[in-house]
């Protein structure tokens, strides 16, 4: 009965995605948009920014440090 | 290293704020339609449902189609904000620690899987299921699309209003005391209320414009009347319950962010019986008053009371900001301690065996003070009082857009309701009217003919609204969002101190790379989107 049931909603997938019209289209728009977001802009220009600074384990000192230290400064530099 | 860590560059701190705002707004172009359509599409197949003709299964096709569209244009738009966290937002980041991740983990399971096993079965399931559960499926999916709403805008109501938290000085993180508190905020309430409810006129907008331009056209006028007349009772019930939310959200706003509505009302000497400003010189006598406190003579804090400290209705005294500089310095200089204090019993160990109890008792007398002080904490990084002040000119006319634009909606559905339906003797007296002043044509006011109901001025008028409720929708979120500033967390972080340590030329390439990067894909998305209105309900096969 699962089998069953797994081939039915897969079947169910498959031929609806066979018979998209429009939704090839957007279906190309959103795998373009997924690779522009996750293989270029994420890779190239959204590291996370604790994790390359900090050691694991050691993010809270570095927060701390990085809170404590401008509360401290003269923050604003013109 | 250290000249880095001691200072923050001001550009760094305005850009990562520009590039934010520029991708929230870019993301909410799709949300706010997603939200309206499916309640136009769910009423179609509702009908459609109930009298099994093929009209209104089409009907419901298009207004499906067009859906997903929108949707498949909206997807992941909204992880960029996500990455902006992690990257530009990192001490934000990890401040908020688990209190912002968990609506946001929440909205993922579960909304969004929803949401797309849904919209499936919405899309492919026409000739495989049975019509109850294929309409259920398109409810389901806009349940969907609004729960990912609700844990979103959760989210971003304890940033307005933190509730339900404890700071732990351990971990740098604020810990979630209460779920129930932070799900359930009035504040995330109210909002969540405004929030759909807005977006529903968005939809109704949509589909009346739509509507028009087919009736402009002369093209499937069955479908433009009827989606009309669905779209305009939805938008109308939308416009009142939006003004009524709203102004639920304002008298929340009075209570827990007196700031954000003395910048929205540009009130620098706050008082008793104080009107609502329409414009400067024109204002609503005891309006805001009556607005903020449902009193016509409530006290209003102005910005210049907010900064010196008052004395409330109640006899309690609001603080001054130089007070609550006081005690954030308290808080910070207490956490400094603390930490300092750890630092040195986990390195010396040995030396401190013996002293125990009294390390102990040190340190839970700087925990006593960071907790007492943790509601001022942000105010410690604060140098000039005037830097808590949002930018008021912002606030105040992005308010009266949306205010203005939601009563130009609710006069703009009102008359459009009178045309499309022959509501006994009110429908007559309109189309008279509208006929003495020249705005309708004599012949169409005695007709009850629904496809001459409306004339062309409107149906071109509403081609308009279109931008008119995207520019409504996104004021909201520049009073909601400026009207925070300078907090990212309300009165615990402030910007300067919650963005990371980049440096402004980095941060300005990559606003620079959203604005062309969303540019073309906005123009490539509403290219596919006009070419499917163009298409009718033709392009349904």
């Amino acid at each position: 009965m699962m089998t069953n049931f797994l081939y039915r909603t897969i079947h169910f997938y498959y031929d609806g995605f066979r018979h998209m019209t429009v939704g090839r289209t957007l279906w190309a728009v959103i795998i373009v948009k997924l690779i522009i977001i996750f293989l270029v802009l994420k890779v190239f220009f959204f590291p996370n920014y604790i994790s390359e600074h900090s050691d694991a384990g050691s993010e809270p000192d570095f927060v701390a440090s990085e809170l404590i230290d401008r509360a401290e400064s003269d923050v604003l530099t013109p | 290293m250290t000249n880095l860590l001691l200072s923050i560059d001001a550009g760094t701190v305005d850009w990562s704020r520009a590039q934010f705002a520029l991708t929230a707004i870019y993301h909410w172009l799709f949300v706010p339609l997603t939200l309206g359509l499916a309640v136009i599409m769910g009423i179609a197949e509702t009908i459609y449902y109930k009298k099994r003709t093929d009209f209104w299964k089409h009907t419901a096709q298009f207004w499906q189609r067009l859906f997903g569209v929108n949707f498949a244009m909206g997807v992941a738009t909204g992880i960029i904000l996500e990455f902006e966290f992690g990257t530009n937002w990192s001490n934000y980041s990890w401040f908020v620690g688990d209190i912002f991740g968990a609506p946001l983990a929440v909205e993922g399971i579960v909304a969004f899987f929803m949401e797309s096993t849904f919209v499936a079965v919405m899309f492919f399931g026409w000739k495989k299921v049975s019509a109850g559960f294929h309409l259920a499926s398109t409810w389901l999916t806009g349940l969907g699309a609004t729960i990912s709403a609700w844990w979103i805008l959760v989210a971003n109501a304890w940033m307005q209003y933190p509730v339900g938290c404890a700071f732990n000085p351990d971990t740098m993180r604020n810990e979630m005391t209460s779920f129930l508190e932070v799900a359930l905020s009035p504040f995330a309430v109210e909002k969540f209320c405004h929030t759909v409810i807005s977006s529903w006129i968005i939809g109704a907008v949509f589909v009346v414009a739509v509507s028009c331009w087919y009736l402009v056209r002369k093209r499937h006028t069955q479908l433009a009347v009827q989606s009309i007349r669905i779209a305009a009772i939805v938008g109308f019930v939308a416009a009142l319950g939006a003004g009524a939310t709203g102004h639920k959200s304002g008298q929340t706003v009075a209570q827990v962010q007196p700031m954000k509505l003395a910048a929205m009302e540009a009130l620098y000497d706050g008082g008793h019986e104080i009107g609502l400003k329409v414009v400067e010189g024109i204002e609503v006598p005891y309006g805001l008053s009556m607005m903020a406190t449902n009193t016509l003579d409530g006290y209003v804090p102005g910005i210049n009371d907010l900064l010196d400290g008052y004395v409330k209705d109640d006899g309690t005294v609001e603080p001054s900001v130089d007070e609550k500089i006081e005690r954030g310095k308290l808080a910070i200089q207490a956490l400094a301690d603390y930490r300092r204090l750890r630092e040195e019993v986990k390195v010396n160990s040995e030396k401190f065996a013996t002293a125990t109890d009294s390390v102990e008792e040190i340190l839970n007398s700087q925990l006593s003070i960071i907790n007492s002080n943790m509601p001022y904490f942000g105010y410690g990084y604060v140098k000039d009082k005037a830097d808590v002040v949002p930018p008021v000119w912002i606030n105040f006319w992005a308010f009266r857009a949306m205010v203005g634009l939601g009563c130009l909606f609710i006069a703009f559905f009102g008359l459009v309701l009178v045309l499309i339906f022959d509501i006994p003797m009110v429908s007559l007296l309109v189309r008279r009217l509208l006929s003495a002043v020249g705005l309708l044509d004599e012949r169409a006011a005695d007709r009850t003919a629904p496809a001459d109901a409306m004339p062309a001025w409107l149906c071109w008028a509403a081609v308009l609204m279109v931008p008119l409720a995207y520019i409504a929708s996104e004021s909201g979120w520049l009073v909601a969002e400026f009207g925070r500033q300078p907090w990212t967390i309300q009165d615990m972080l402030p910007t300067w101190a919650a963005v990371s340590d980049l440096s402004a030329g980095s941060v300005a390439l990559t606003f620079f790379l959203f604005l062309i990067l969303f540019t073309t894909m906005l123009a490539v998305e509403i290219n596919i989107l006009l070419k499917q209105i163009k298409k009718g309900p033709e392009g349904n096969s």
